[in-house]
């Protein structure tokens, strides 16, 4: 077991084939709406059109997948009312179903969309780092599925060590608000936190409903 | 407390529809239902042995093996053809009534009047083959045969006037030596998705050499966010004006190779041009403006045609020509227009210029190659009718046979075509409405059914083309037989999948064998059919053939069966195209008339002269940019201002697994559509929109997105068409509005060459 787990994403090898997001539905069973694992696709850039019918743009474009960080300082934990959201001795971050309430804090606070409400049961569901295959010493779901390998997990001060810690580009939140167990290797496009002009460009698939 | 989640058995499986890759899924089974499904998980070593990991589709198989579309029982139609009403019947009644028209077809019109309908939406098995179909007709005599694919029939003709043959390119893996990579139209990405396929191979070249990448779309793919330095956009069907400037740039400033000119190809200029051509066409001719039109292809002249600004062509050009090796690769979009032998041929023409074909790290300009292992097909018999149609053109051969000839149809080995179409098998084939071009014209040809008398269509879903079959019979998935499959798309392995049943067949479904054995045994030639072997039989008997190719496969059947695939590294240098002919092209020389590459090809100049065509098309023996029907600027352009693509998705595999909820979940049908021309209409992202042109309209969501050029629309290909009561298809399914007009020379499908408006639908506003 891991000291802090945390997930890892080479964004230089990801081409948003939202295969992790598939295989994760598929292994945890997960209605339609719920995304333990989502791809946002972050975009941006202008056109110029040129008077001799050219044009000139400067566009933009990056996937990240994302799970659940099982943040350090998780806010899901700390605005949990009913105590059911809580950090667990191995580090992860997960529900107790039967303390859930079905609130949505969780939701609101969470700056990654992470907690995933559940209709049809009236709580909160979310990635659970598939832990019970990292009990049985194998590897996430989402992690074996990815087909260019950019998608990997691993201790936090150990994926830290090996490829810094550079988790500060649009349109993730500054890991100051939670610490989140994830490390990157920024795409070649990245772009600065305070980017204006990138949208996430497929709100209507990563969304809960 | 949870209750046992442990499968009863994990069994190994592949995923068979046409991608081109083949990937298996371990499928975990309880209760004699799929519970959960894995991918390769074999350990991995170096390069060869990688998992082979399936990508998202292979991931969310369940939802479509438990789809409320799956088909249960045989079925007879009871309303009009498209309606999909239908009623039950027995396997008997549907052998019987078959078999009797079959008869009936053959006696009156021969064998000829019989053709099975293009379909790849099971590829993979192997004794679950398509080729079944032809074993059954040519033990009855025959039936039509088709050449082409709806992926490829322009680029592998084109190649074949240019080299000699198709086929012709580098592994991808040989980018490691290469300073430079160009790649036309070529999205790996979402085209071949496969983790043991060709995007592993580019994640791993481009990992360890980082060569600069360069991709030339009207997208800005998955292949460009994944890999590329740059995008140049450029408008659809043009790639062949900025291939002439690129020219242009490269000759007047001295960049081309003038050695391997000479020495490789002829046409070039009036020094190699083939006996009997009047002056003036020759490639340099063309080229500088001495030529027939006059016109020099400076990169200002491409530029008002590609929408690519003249200084960055001319930087392209010297970036080109001044890198070696370079290797430049097209994928099989910029190919699928009405020019679209033009523009392959033409993107050729920039390695062939520079030297950069033959060699380490470059390319001929084709698609990059990938490896396989030449594993067996079932044994099928001889098929006596030898006619063959374009496949793109079976309508014309149902509506108007007697005007179906070898000038102006590509029809081959008969001058004209004697019979109608009249009797049509489909096997998972979603071409008889969905895939083929102008629906409501196909839609139009199906209702009269004097015309085509019956269809057969053998599927696992109530698609889009099952609601115009006639006899509708349901096959076992692939999960539900036993069979092998071969690997795809992969350049350092090679893959035999040993594939068990991992549940039983739902309903009443039958593989396809048995469905064609018991229409055999109808016809009394049972044993001709089978050769006194059963469906698992065959399966084991193929094995045993492989065996003959890899003779250190276990002996006994069910110990591979236990083990579930086997995998061979390709173990070899990187592979390149055309090389025995660049090292020694006297001793090598290809299959084209001179036994060079043909830059001026002499079979197309002759069939300029015989070929008969409508007017506006013309077949040109150089590859020059050829604007045609459905390029902006021509007369339909004030109404219909906007160029249609429809680029490969990866909800669907062509329109396989259309249906599924999951995938529709995390990838829903949208149309690309650039702010630009959102804006001027009013449409924002999300809105509903109707895409309309004169062939018909479809309504789909705008996905608004500076991802595509502006003036070009895309709606991925492959969304299953849904039409209201008026014929407006509500499911954004491109081929509503697709031309069934071929292309001059292949008789190919030009399903990127469209032009529509589009409008915001407001009374459906989101």
């Amino acid at each position: 077991m891991f000291k802090t787990p945390a997930f890892f994403i080479d964004m230089q090898i990801c081409t948003g084939c939202k295969t992790c997001m598939v295989a994760c539905k598929d292994k945890n069973d997960l209605a339609q709406g719920i995304r333990w694992r989502r791809v946002y696709e972050f975009c941006g850039g202008d056109w110029v059109k040129g008077d001799d019918e050219t044009f000139t743009q400067n566009v933009f474009a990056y996937y990240i997948s994302m799970g659940c960080n099982h943040c350090k300082d998780p806010a899901c934990v700390e605005a949990c009312p009913s105590c059911a959201m809580h950090k667990d001795a191995s580090g992860m971050v997960l529900i107790d179903p039967k303390k859930c309430v079905g609130c949505r804090y969780c939701e609101w606070v969470c700056p990654y969309s992470a907690p995933q409400f559940d209709v049809s049961n009236g709580i909160m569901t979310k990635c659970d780092f598939c832990q019970e295959l990292i009990h049985e010493g194998k590897k996430p779901c989402c992690v074996e599925a990815c087909p260019t390998h950019a998608l990997s997990f691993g201790d936090y001060d150990e994926l830290e060590a090996l490829h810094g810690r550079k988790t500060i580009i649009a349109p993730l939140p500054s890991p100051e608000m939670t610490a989140p167990n994830l490390i990157i290797v920024p795409p070649k496009k990245a772009q600065s936190p305070d980017n204006t002009q990138g949208l996430i460009q497929n709100p209507e698939e990563v969304k809960n409903e | 407390m949870k209750t046992n989640n442990l499968p009863d058995k994990i069994v190994w499986s592949t995923c068979n529809v046409n991608c081109g890759s083949r990937c298996p899924v371990r499928l975990h089974v309880k209760n004699g239902i799929v519970v959960r499904v894995g991918t390769d998980n074999t350990k991995q070593g170096s390069s060869g042995t990688q998992q082979i990991r399936a990508c998202l589709r292979g991931r969310g198989i369940r939802k479509w093996i438990y789809s409320p579309e799956r088909l249960l029982y045989p079925m007879k139609r009871v309303g009009k053809r498209g309606e999909g009403r239908f009623a039950r019947i027995t396997w008997d009644q549907a052998f019987e009534e078959i078999a009797s028209k079959l008869e009936s077809i053959i006696a009156q019109y021969g064998n000829e009047a019989i053709y099975r309908n293009y379909g790849t939406g099971n590829l993979g098995g192997v004794v679950s083959h398509h080729n079944q179909i032809e074993k059954l007709m040519n033990v009855l005599g025959g039936m039509l045969n088709y050449h082409n694919s709806y992926s490829t029939a322009q680029i592998f003709q084109a190649m074949t006037y240019l080299y000699g043959k198709k086929d012709t390119g580098n592994y991808i893996s040989d980018m490691v030596n290469s300073k430079l990579v160009v790649l036309f139209g070529n999205n790996t990405a979402e085209t071949r998705m496969s983790g043991g396929g060709t995007v592993r191979d580019l994640v791993l070249a481009k990992k360890n050499k980082n060569a600069r990448v360069i991709v030339i779309d009207p997208l800005y793919t998955d292949t460009v966010t994944g890999f590329a330095d740059e995008w140049i956009p450029i408008r659809p069907g043009t790639d062949a004006a900025l291939a002439a400037a690129i020219a242009h740039v490269l000759i007047i400033n001295d960049m081309v190779d003038n050695d391997f000119l000479t020495r490789y190809t002829i046409g070039y200029d009036k020094s190699s041009m083939p006996e009997d051509i009047p002056e003036g066409n020759s490639y340099k001719e063309y080229i500088l403006g001495s030529g027939a039109d006059g016109i020099p292809k400076t990169p200002e002249w491409a530029s008002v045609i590609t929408g690519i600004p003249a200084k960055r062509i001319l930087e392209l050009a010297y970036e080109i020509g001044g890198t070696k090796p370079v290797y430049i690769a097209q994928g099989w979009g910029p190919q699928r227009h009405a020019n679209g032998e033009q523009t392959a041929r033409a993107i050729c023409m920039l390695p062939i210029l520079t030297g950069n074909v033959g060699i380490k790290g470059g390319n001929s300009g084709d698609r990059e190659a990938s490896f396989g292992i030449d594993w067996p097909t079932i044994p099928v018999g001889e098929n006596r009718v030898k006619t063959s149609i374009p496949c793109f053109l079976w309508t014309k051969a149902i509506e108007n046979h007697k005007e179906f000839t070898a000038l102006n149809s590509g029809l081959r080995e008969k001058k004209r075509l004697q019979v109608p179409i009249k009797f049509l098998w489909c096997f998972a084939s979603n071409a008889l409405i969905n895939q083929h071009s102008d629906i409501n014209h196909t839609h139009e040809i199906l209702q009269n059914e004097s015309k085509c008398e019956m269809i057969v269509l053998i599927d696992n879903i109530m698609s889009s083309s099952a609601k115009y079959a006639d006899i509708l019979l349901p096959g076992t998935s692939s999960f539900e037989e036993r069979d092998l499959s071969y690997q795809g798309y992969a350049v350092e392995m090679g893959a035999l999948f040993i594939r068990e049943k991992a549940i039983e067949p739902m309903g009443e479904c039958l593989t396809l064998f048995d469905i064609c054995a018991g229409i055999a045994r109808q016809m009394g030639k049972e044993k001709q059919f089978t050769h006194g072997m059963n469906h698992d039989q065959w399966v084991e008997y193929m094995y045993h053939q492989c065996r003959k190719i890899k003779p250190r496969l276990p002996k006994d059947f069910s110990k591979a069966l236990e083990q579930g695939f086997y995998k061979w590294p390709r173990d070899g240098k990187p592979f390149t195209g055309l090389a025995s002919f660049r090292k020694n092209p006297e001793k090598y020389p290809l299959a084209t008339p001179s036994g060079k590459i043909e830059i001026f090809s002499s079979l197309l100049w002759k069939m300029s002269q015989t070929w008969e065509l409508p007017e506006g098309d013309s077949i040109q023996a150089l590859p020059e940019y050829l604007p045609t029907w459905g390029t902006p600027g021509k007369k339909d352009a004030a109404l219909y201002p906007l160029q249609l693509v429809g680029h490969h998705y990866k909800q669907r595999t062509h329109s396989t697994y259309g249906n599924n909820e999951w995938l529709k979940e995390a990838s829903p049908q949208s149309l690309w559509i650039n702010p630009m021309d959102a804006e001027s209409r009013g449409i924002v992202h999300g809105d509903l929109v109707k895409v309309f042109n004169d062939i018909g309209t479809t309504l789909v969501r705008a996905k608004v997105t500076p991802r595509i050029m502006p003036g070009v629309l895309s709606l991925p290909q492959g969304a299953w068409y849904n039409p209201d009561q008026k014929g407006i298809d509500q499911g954004g399914c491109i081929n509503i509005l697709t031309s069934q007009r071929p292309s001059p020379i292949a008789k190919g499908n030009p399903q990127h060459t469209n032009l529509v408006q589009v409008v915001k639908e407001k009374q459906n506003n989101v």
